[in-house]
């Protein structure tokens, strides 16, 4: 198989981090060579954040570039329209609707684009948009959205559900499993439903 | 047993397996893991010093102590540590030493791009540069066999994309290590002209030993594919290059990046068509090619600002775009910004309501120099925020106008030479200590004045005041203050600027994002209050927007799941708009 690209896409403190040991887990449990890039340090404090997993039979580059993802998990919609030059062509967008103000707009030097979601659709981007937030609130805490994102994307993202379930059970706290595996499974299903 | 690791996290296993007994280090982003992955092998002693000149002194030092020493830096620290670095490279070690450095192309959270290869060079000290997880821990283990074999620290340079990537790592055991006997050996260990005369020479035909084991070292290998394009390269940029230009290509990836060996670089050459050098930053391999009189494109065509990608690659070198697309809108930037209850919030506003001349340092705080707080001027290296300031002052004479704000790790670090210095010298500014109890931006490690090692263990605690004191500030002009209250620091500042002597002003809060700090409930704008004045505006929450209220009215509002309930805001608000939720 080619490599395939994963981006996840957010704002410093969402908790791309373990979603992206998260698809790593489900990588090597399929076998995969599997390369996953993060930035540490300055971009945490709110700032613009993206990781990178990469899979396949071997993998080279731990980057992916524009043109490149086959899926962009974004955690916010500024995000998602900020990375997606990063899709490549027929790749999909799994996006949060959550819209998060930069230090920019909150300050008035700069406006939050009306209707991102509509606009990417329009492009002709494949787009999945829910409100991520929302889901993980009603399995039990808001914080599990990360988890509920990769739930989203469970069906475009080259695992089984169920492997990308262990992944999951594997990779969260054990105090948050629960919550967790429920929010992957309602955004699972949610999608299912679509 | 595999497991993906970080690079950094490979780099510490490394150790654990070549049986390192000391690692000392200071945190800086990209190398901070290095040593936090260390400190959880319990065979491994590892601490926190309070800057990367002690660090690498104290592995010096376990080195000839006859442990295995390892000490890791970002690039900038390395400067820090150049004094111990160029001597040890006369002195040779005991235990083997390796002293890890990361840089940052691209500057993903520093202040320069500097290429630490230069410091191989000038410090004529071997240095290995590995390209991924699995060869962070090979390389390092090997670094520590050649170390004792050649009688000479590495330099092993990572750079961010290496430390920050994780992929598979094949697991081993420990190679536990007896510690050398000490031998007292002046000759080689006390550097003073008549013994550093004699060993100059060691350290030129080492390096000569090195460049002619360079040549079939396992650190280098060839990979021999298309001949059309030989490629010349290290680190992460040959993942790059494969993913460009796959078996198309032949590649001579380097591990030992310094010194190079002659012969195989002229013998690669010989065997390709052409030779492209591809790597980050400055064109050294290149050069060295170069010096050889080989031909071949590096730096003319591919640039020496900024992290390489395969998309720069296939751009630069094959003239091929990217297929995109992007919609209309532009895209607001979204910089990093103080966190929701940050307590230096209310210092930088205190500093620019007062106008202050603010000579600043490196840390979390340095983010109060963009808008709206907007309040440094300057901001070089740790610790330059106080000797900067002595030099503004000498020269100006705006002791009341201006003061330096420097964090308490970075104090520790290099500022307290800085204080020496004005009291030495007569001057009389004003020092802010931006006290947090923690080293924030490389994400919360101990420092001598927390109360805890790098382990975890209580220390002895080091009172920040009576440091001041000691080095010669009157105490009646250490004052403490809680950054949380800016009409209280606006009132200390003042006094302290007027007064004629040194003083240091300590806003002790710890950072928000500490386990243990109380959060309180998320606040309000009561809409019937708020009249829309935007006083909340000035100091750069980035919980507070202005939103058109039920009414349609624009007013203040406050995002509740950020909020932690602070109060910064309600200090600002001059119609007590702000009220707490009660809930969180």
């Amino acid at each position: 198989m080619t490599t395939k690209n994963i981006m996840i896409v957010g704002v410093g403190g969402q908790g791309s981090l373990l979603a992206s040991r998260i698809l790593g887990a489900a990588a090597t449990a399929d076998g995969y060579a599997v390369k996953i890039s993060e930035v540490h340090g300055m971009s945490q404090r709110g700032g613009s954040v993206v990781t990178y997993v990469r899979y396949g039979k071997a993998v080279s580059s731990p980057v992916i570039c524009q043109g490149e993802a086959d899926v962009i998990l974004s955690f916010e919609l500024l995000e998602a329209a900020r990375w997606l030059p990063f899709l490549r062509p027929g790749g999909t967008l799994i996006t949060a609707t959550q819209e998060i103000n930069p230090m920019p707009v909150i300050i008035g030097a700069a406006q939050y684009p009306a209707d991102l979601a509509e606009k990417i659709r329009e492009l002709g981007v494949q787009i999945i948009a829910a409100d991520a937030a929302a889901i993980a609130e009603e399995a039990g805490n808001g914080r599990a959205a990360n988890v509920a994102l990769i739930g989203l994307g469970a069906h475009v993202l080259g695992f089984d559900t169920e492997v990308l379930r262990s992944a999951v059970e594997a990779c969260v706290p054990a105090k948050a499993k629960e919550i967790n595996l429920r929010a992957f499974d309602m955004a699972a299903a949610h999608q299912k439903d679509q | 047993m595999k497991k993906i690791m970080l690079g950094n996290e490979a780099v510490a296993r490394g150790l654990y397996e070549a049986g390192v007994r000391f690692v000392s280090s200071y945190p800086g982003t990209p190398s901070t893991e290095i040593s936090e992955f260390a400190a959880k092998y319990d065979e491994i002693y590892a601490e926190w010093a309070p800057n990367e000149k002690v660090a690498l002194e104290a592995s010096i030092g376990a080195s000839f102590g006859g442990g295995r020493a390892f000490s890791a830096m970002k690039h900038v620290g390395l400067n820090v540590a150049a004094d111990p670095l160029f001597i040890t490279a006369y002195t040779g070690v005991g235990g083997g030493l390796v002293i890890g450095v990361a840089d940052d192309p691209g500057m993903h959270s520093s202040q320069n791009e500097q290429d630490s290869r230069h410091y191989a060079i000038g410090a004529k000290l071997p240095m290995i540069e590995p390209a991924d997880a699995a060869e962070c821990k090979e390389f390092t283990k090997l670094a520590y066999t050649l170390s004792e074999q050649f009688d000479t620290p590495f330099i092993l340079r990572l750079t961010t994309r290496v430390s920050h990537s994780g992929s598979a790592v094949e697991l081993e055991e420990r190679q536990e290590r007896e510690i050398l006997e000490y031998t007292k050996d002046p000759a080689k260990h006390v550097m003073m002209p008549g013994n550093a005369k004699r060993r100059h020479p060691v350290v030129e035909q080492r390096l000569a030993d090195l460049a002619e084991y360079a040549y079939d070292s396992p650190l280098n290998r060839v990979e021999m594919g298309g001949t059309a394009v030989g490629v010349i390269t290290a680190g992460n940029c040959y993942n790059y290059a494969k993913e460009v230009y796959g078996t198309n290509a032949s590649y001579l990836k380097l591990g030992l990046i310094h010194p190079l060996s002659e012969k195989q670089i002229r013998e690669f050459a010989d065997s390709v068509d052409s030779v492209v050098v591809i790597e980050e930053l400055d064109g050294v391999i290149e050069s060295f090619c170069r010096s050889l009189g080989i031909q071949v494109t590096g730096k003319d065509v591919l640039p020496l600002c900024g992290e390489y990608s395969q998309e720069l690659l296939r751009e630069k070198l094959l003239g091929e775009e990217p297929c995109t697309v992007s919609v209309a809108d532009e895209i607001p930037m979204r910089p990093p910004v103080l966190c929701p209850g940050c307590p230096h919030r209310g210092v930088f506003y205190t500093l620019k309501k007062m106008g202050l001349m603010v000579s600043g340092d490196i840390g979390c705080y340095t983010l109060g120099a963009v808008a709206p707080l907007g309040a440094m001027d300057t901001t070089l290296c740790m610790g330059a925020s106080i000797s900067a300031l002595h030099g503004f002052n000498k020269v100006r004479g705006e002791e009341a106008k201006s003061v330096a704000v420097i964090g308490d790790s970075t104090f520790m670090h290099s500022g307290m030479t800085g204080l020496v210095n004005i009291i030495y010298n007569g001057g009389a500014s004003t020092v802010v200590i931006l006290d947090n109890r923690i080293t924030g931006m490389t994400g919360h490690q101990q420092n001598p004045l927390t109360g805890l090692t790098l382990k975890n263990q209580p220390a002895p605690y080091i009172c920040l005041e009576d440091i001041c004191a000691g080095l010669g500030v009157d105490r009646a002009h250490i004052r403490v203050v809680d950054p949380a209250k800016p009409a209280e620091l606006e009132g200390v500042l003042k006094e302290e600027l007027a007064a004629d002597v040194p003083s240091v002003v300590i806003c002790r809060r710890p950072c928000a994002l500490l386990k243990g700090v109380e959060k309180k409930p998320a606040l309000q704008v009561d809409q019937e209050k708020c009249r829309s004045c935007k006083a909340c505006m000035k100091i750069g929450c980035p919980c507070i927007s202005m939103a058109a209220g039920e009414d349609g009215v624009i007013k203040a509002k406050v995002d509740a799941s950020m909020c932690v309930g602070c109060g910064l805001c309600q200090e600002m608000c001059p119609f007590d708009a702000f009220t707490s939720t009660g809930s969180k």
